[in-house]
């Protein structure tokens, strides 16, 4: 009985609903969070000794970076799940998360460029850390592109779905790369471990933005499997009745 | 306020032009995210809408 929420999920009818309920408010929460994070880290936090006001950028920056990362994860964990058990809303979540990932993944890298500059005095190196964010990048787009190059849909979905678990090997390679190798990077700043080394006032908007910005992702990853649910079962009586009845 | 003024917090010290400017590329692509997702949205339910009618009239 435990489980009949996960088997349900498992229905693009019964998920369709059940997103309709959620994707909004799970939106509005992360905007509102993100936003008091940002201003809270923008004008209200203190200025760093060492960094100045460039260390700023950490409040976009270190947000960004970890979805980057926690999207490709759930891909990767999406894509073996399709694999060993052709569960149906695998590739749909897959197709909806691979564009949101890639655009995260832009974003930590230009503003990690834009934060290099004034800071190491280069807008970019080829160490470990920023090279793997980049071989992320370029995943993502693969995998995007696998997915909409071919027709075949069956093995669209089968293509994607390799591709995302042969990278899966790219994830641990970040995280460690700043602890393990010689990198110009600095380290993390949240382990789950460890107290961070900034004072609360520092630390405390970072949490907000990055709790901001998975809700952020999570509304609008629920209204892309939406409308991939809706394409991919045009056939079935329940989403003409959605389409046919409902405006949005 | 770590700021003593507005123009102060524009400035950003001697970083102004570094932190504005990956905060707006930032912004920049997180609304064409929101608006592709939400375009997408609408445009797969008018696609929809248009081939049930048809169907429907045939």
């Amino acid at each position: 009985m435990r489980w009949v929420w996960f088997h349900k999920l498992a229905s693009p009818k019964w998920f369709y609903s059940w997103s309709n309920f959620w994707a909004l408010p799970v939106f509005c929460f992360g905007c509102l969070c993100l936003a008091i994070g940002l201003v809270w880290g923008l004008a209200f936090a203190p200025e760093d000794y060492q960094q100045g006001n460039s260390f700023r950028i950490i409040y976009i920056h270190v947000p960004v970076a970890m979805l980057a990362q926690s999207c490709y994860l759930a891909l990767g964990v999406a894509s073996f799940v399709f694999l060993v058990w052709q569960m149906k809303m695998a590739p749909i979540f897959i197709k909806a998360m691979a564009p949101i990932g890639a655009v995260m993944a832009l974003i930590a890298l230009v503003s990690g460029a834009i934060w290099g500059k004034p800071t190491w005095g280069t807008w970019w190196v080829w160490d470990a850390r920023l090279t793997s964010v980049l071989v992320l990048f370029f995943l993502y787009m693969g995998i995007i592109a696998l997915q909409s190059a071919l027709d075949d849909l069956v093995l669209a979905n089968k293509a994607a779905a390799v591709i995302s678990v042969v990278g899966l090997i790219n994830l641990p390679i970040i995280k460690y790369s700043v602890v393990l190798l010689e990198t110009l990077h600095q380290g993390p700043t949240f382990t789950l471990t460890k107290k961070p080394e900034m004072p609360p006032e520092m630390w405390l908007p970072l949490l907000c933005a990055v709790i901001g910005l998975y809700s952020f992702v999570a509304g609008l990853v629920l209204w892309r499997m939406q409308s991939e649910i809706l394409m991919r079962e045009h056939r079935s009586s329940w989403v003409k009745q959605e389409v046919m009845e409902n405006g949005l | 306020m770590a700021f003593d003024s507005l123009s102060a917090f524009l400035m950003m010290g001697k970083h102004g032009v570094y932190v504005w400017s990956a905060y707006g590329f930032s912004a920049l692509a997180l609304i064409w995210l929101v608006w592709n997702t939400l375009s997408t949205r609408q445009k797969t339910r008018n696609i929809l809408r248009k081939r049930f009618v048809r169907s429907q009239t045939r």
